[in-house]
């Protein structure tokens, strides 16, 4: 018997015909199909008990509401929490996955002290007993007011402890992040005398004037602000959106007037220049509950007639005289300010000039006005026992300047503290506490930042990543994330209305971190004598437990407590000035230098173009860089890669020779960076537009080395009204 | 010699036999070409050899034996609950099915070795003592594109545990998980036996399963959820 061809042949039909007759080609084929419909790799929550946590988000001040879903104690999805007044379900792209900060790689897991140059583990003992050790040391010196303290925010319980914990300890310097509610609470407090923050009712206005405000781009309240504008625009509201760059919110409005960058102050003067000599202001207020504005007219806005106007500005006197009628005729106007997502405070002169336009139509502490809401009040702890050298550290200047001759007015100077740190042979700051911020990538010129920040001898971060400002510092001590803590929330920014939010815990807290109110409690205890006594709760809950008393429970259970019947304080009884009336000029306004717009820094020669940053919902710029999420889902508008985009108007390109798409050197008084070129009609020619949020240079392998920083490009400018930082942007060039 | 020369050759020796032509007998008809017989012989042995890869190793291959890391003894704790099956695969308050406990369940009264089985001891050391869920190998996992409610099943249709998932709550010891190589799914999903044959209702989970007693059951043919018919009552 021989083995050939046909046997062969023979060999393999017969087992192709077994095979078909067996269950391995059936068997095999549904088994790749089950497989090829759930790839193994792609990962599925596990199965377990779903339940949801209604809590508070804190990635960036907005208050909005979160209903955290969870499989088991796994946190699988964080949406927006149905019903809360400020958000009602919707959520911005940060809060949507703040589940990757929670489990993300880049998460510090425990307390770590810089040794020459590397990280080491330290117990949380050691380290409280090595900072309080410093502390006393310290204080024995008679330098209590060296201690500063830099949180993201300055109301509510965490940050009301550090300040405590300062005051008793003997030093002023406390800071927030700036933002431009300081400039907003300062026009507040100029002309209606109430320390209150500004709320806006924008669903009920049918006219919002917006001078470069990002309704739709993350200013004020990022979830109240969408729902509020899809409110009144529904309702047929109209909405003119004022600013030299074509944001998402000038393609949502009906009008988009482009203005030279930083005169929107003059515009707001310009308008209500013709507001005021065509008397079209609402005679009701101003003549019942106002005064001044003879006076102011004559001072200030008589300087601004529509043709000095239009030449500033850059906008028809046509233009200005139909705005400012228009404005004045509708029934519920609205003017808001600050640019963008309001990273910048602005210039005060600009903000009256803007919160002047509300008093003139009358639409303060009205529907579809501005508000001035007070202040949450429930924080009411024991009185603190100053002993003398908490007394004379008190008594010492802030670092800052603020509050000084200087600038009467300001509260924190943040922007201002590099300058001072840099300029003097040593750090007047020994030792600096960092909580939610990241000033070493978000305050302008951040050399400068961080040559200051090498120079404290001790700066202590809470952060939860190990970001620029944790990168500067000598000591880490991790904070609980959002979603692993207890936190009041206590306002929304730009929201009408008193609330109090309460982020709590989903998950129990993952690594080795510690809450930041128990670390100032157990570190004031460990300082002991008067210190100590000033934090007599066993820990930071309960302390925040007492604090909220009745409202506890509720806000346990709904997430939120508000005060929805709020409308607003009555004319009669709403302002505090000495006229008890709101005040378009006073002495305090008088004294303040008088409104120009702010230049930007930088030779006009040297650099012909004028660098602007821009914000976009789809990149945090706050305290907390974008997860994965938000960059995987970044539009190729603003990076390709790792080149960010910079949009130059066509004109300004073909001038510079340059195309679309082309690598080019961006370059100002600061620095300089690779970008990509983007053409587009819409921006002014002569600018450069960037986008904040990018650039990065933590220790995060989804954000390092994406895009550029702004902060590092530009540099602040002072207000000469505030003192705050003013800079809208920076002279720039681009080859 | 180039290959054209060899194929020449070759071609020659063809034409030329060298030996004469076997003389035709009727009985050698069938093989007069050389090869009739084992032409059918190697049929019959690639055919042999296929049946045997394809239903007695094939099957072998297929699934890997996996052991559960505790042997449970469900006759055991059967008879000590009050509530059969119920008692630990229980439904939430939600409706929901909470499918096979979690450690919680089983600290309440495992909190400590409490018999002498070294299942046990094994399970409260390593699993109890450490605070770790048992990583439960499940014969019944479906595929995760599929939709199942147990409370659809249990408590509105009335059915048996059993009619489903077999007499697994009377077993002593839990058998061998085999687990398919390529879909990563339990054998109990297509059944023990490899031709896909099924004597009983629990003997196999495919969709055809589902299907037929959907069928002669005339359930409701739209998913409640989504109101809409076809794969989407299983499938999302």
């Amino acid at each position: 018997m021989k083995v050939d061809r046909r046997s062969f042949l023979a060999f393999i039909l017969g087992g192709a015909a077994g095979t078909a007759l067996s269950p391995l080609p059936w068997k095999i084929t549904d088994d790749i199909a089950i497989w090829s419909q759930n790839w193994p790799w792609i990962p599925v929550p596990p199965k377990g008990e779903i339940s949801q946590v209604s809590s508070a988000c804190t990635l960036c001040p907005g208050g909005c509401g979160i209903s955290v879903k969870k499989v088991d104690e796994r946190v699988i999805k964080i949406e927006g929490l149905a019903g809360h007044p400020v958000n009602d379900g919707g959520l911005c792209p940060l809060g949507n996955s703040g589940t990757q900060l929670l489990y993300g790689p880049e998460r510090i897991r425990t307390p770590l002290k810089k040794v020459n140059g590397r990280w080491q583990q330290i117990s949380w003992q050691d380290a409280i007993t090595e900072l309080a050790a410093h502390l006393r040391q310290l204080r024995a010196n008679g330098s209590a007011q060296a201690v500063g303290w830099l949180a993201g925010s300055d109301r509510g319980t965490v940050p009301e402890l550090f300040n405590r914990f300062l005051t008793v300890y003997g030093s002023p310097n406390f800071w927030r992040t700036p933002s431009i509610w300081d400039s907003y609470e300062l026009a507040l407090y100029l002309t209606q005398g109430t320390r209150s923050r500004a709320g806006f009712d924008l669903e009920n206005a049918d006219f919002v004037l917006s001078f470069g405000s990002g309704l739709i781009e993350g200013w004020g309240s990022p979830g109240y602000m969408f729902r509020a504008k899809s409110m009144f625009r529904k309702a047929g509201g109209r909405m003119d959106q004022i600013e030299p760059r074509l944001s998402k919110t000038a393609a949502k409005s009906d009008h988009w007037i482009s203005v030279n960058p930083g005169t929107e102050g003059a515009l707001a003067y310009g308008l209500a220049h013709v507001i005021i000599k065509e008397r079209l202001y609402n005679q009701d207020f101003v003549n019942a509950y106002s005064s001044g504005l003879p006076e102011r007219y004559q001072q200030v806005i008589d300087g601004f007639p529509p043709e000095i106007v239009s030449k500033i500005t850059g906008i028809s006197a046509g233009t200005i005289l139909t705005l400012a009628r228009d404005f004045a005729a509708a029934r519920k106007p609205l003017a808001i300010c600050g640019q963008g997502q309001g990273h910048v405070p602005g210039s005060l002169q600009a903000f009256l000039a803007v919160h002047t336009l509300n008093a003139l139509v009358g639409n303060i502490n009205r529907p579809g006005g501005v508000w001035a809401v007070p202040e949450p009040d429930y924080i009411d702890w024991p009185e603190l026992e100053i002993d003398a050298v908490a007394a004379e550290g008190l008594q010492k200047p802030r670092i800052d300047g603020a509050g000084t001759y200087r600038y009467p007015n300001a509260r924190y100077l943040l922007h201002r503290l590099p300058e001072v740190i840099n300029a003097s042979a040593e750090s007047p700051l020994k030792v600096l506490f960092v909580n939610d911020a990241n000033p070493v990538y978000s305050l302008q010129d951040t050399a400068a930042v961080k040559k200051a920040f090498e120079k404290i001898p001790l700066v202590v971060s809470f952060s939860s990543y190990l970001d620029e400002t944790s990168a500067q510092a000598d000591m880490l001590l991790p904070n609980h994330m959002y979603l692993e803590r207890y936190q009041d929330v206590p306002a929304a920014p730009g929201f009408p209305k008193p609330i109090i939010s309460l982020s709590q815990p989903a998950v129990e807290p993952q690594y080795n971190t510690r809450h930041v109110g128990d670390v100032v409690i157990q570190l004031a205890k460990e300082l002991g004598h008067t210190i100590g006594a000033a934090f007599a709760w066993d820990d930071y809950n309960s302390c925040l437990e007492e604090t909220l008393g009745d409202r506890w429970d509720g806000l346990i259970e709904d997430g939120f407590w508000v005060n929805a019947d709020y409308s607003g304080t009555q004319w009669a009884d709403a302002f505090e000035t000495d006229s008890a009336r709101f005040e378009f000029t006073n002495k305090d306004i008088r004294t303040l230098a008088a409104y120009e717009p702010i230049k930007p820094e930088g030779d006009e020669a040297a650099y012909p173009l004028l660098l602007v940053p821009y914000d976009s919902m789809r990149l945090a710029s706050g305290y907390v860089g974008s997860p994965p999420f938000m960059i995987k889902a970044l539009e190729d508008t603003i990076l390709k890669g790792n080149d960010v985009l910079v949009e130059i108007n066509p004109d300004t390109a073909r001038q510079l020779g340059l195309s679309e798409g082309r690598l080019a050197n961006l370059a100002t008084p600061r620095g300089s960076a690779r970008v990509k070129v983007r053409l587009t009609q819409g921006i002014m020619p002569g600018l450069v537009a960037l986008p904040r949020g990018l650039g990065y240079s933590g220790d995060n392998k989804f954000l390092d080395g994406k895009g550029v920083n702004y902060n590092r490009l530009s540099s602040p400018v002072d207000d000469p009204a505030s003192g705050y930082n003013a800079a809208w942007g920076i002279r720039a060039k681009l080859s | 010699m180039t290959t054209e020369e060899l194929a020449n050759e070759a071609s020659a020796k063809d034409q030329q036999p060298t030996t004469p032509p076997p003389e035709i007998s009727p009985s050698t008809a069938t093989d007069d070409n050389g090869s009739g017989g084992p032409i059918i012989l190697f049929f019959i042995l690639g055919l042999a050899a296929s049946l045997i890869v394809g239903w007695v190793i094939f099957p072998q291959l297929l699934y890997s034996q996996k052991k559960q890391p505790v042997d449970f003894n469900h006759a055991l704790h059967n008879e000590l609950v009050e509530d059969s099956c119920e008692s630990c695969h229980f439904f939430r308050e939600d409706g929901s099915y909470s499918g096979v406990p979690k450690l919680a369940q089983c600290i309440e009264c495992h909190e400590e070795v409490n018999g002498e089985d070294p299942e046990e001891a094994k399970f409260v050391n390593a699993y109890v003592a450490n605070n770790r869920e048992v990583p439960w190998l499940i014969y019944s996992r479906q595929p995760q594109n599929v939709f199942f409610s147990h409370a659809a099943h249990v408590k509105m249709a009335e059915m048996d545990c059993v009619t489903c998932h077999g007499h697994i709550g009377e077993s002593e010891s839990l058998k061998v998980y085999e687990e398919n190589r390529i879909s990563g799914y339990s054998r109990d999903i297509w059944g023990r036996n490899i031709a896909g044959i099924k004597r009983n209702s629990w003997d196999r989970m495919k969709m055809d399963d589902c299907a037929e007693c959907h069928r002669n059951e005339g359930v409701n043919q739209n998913s409640v959820q989504t109101l809409r018919g076809g794969c989407f009552v299983c499938h999302h």
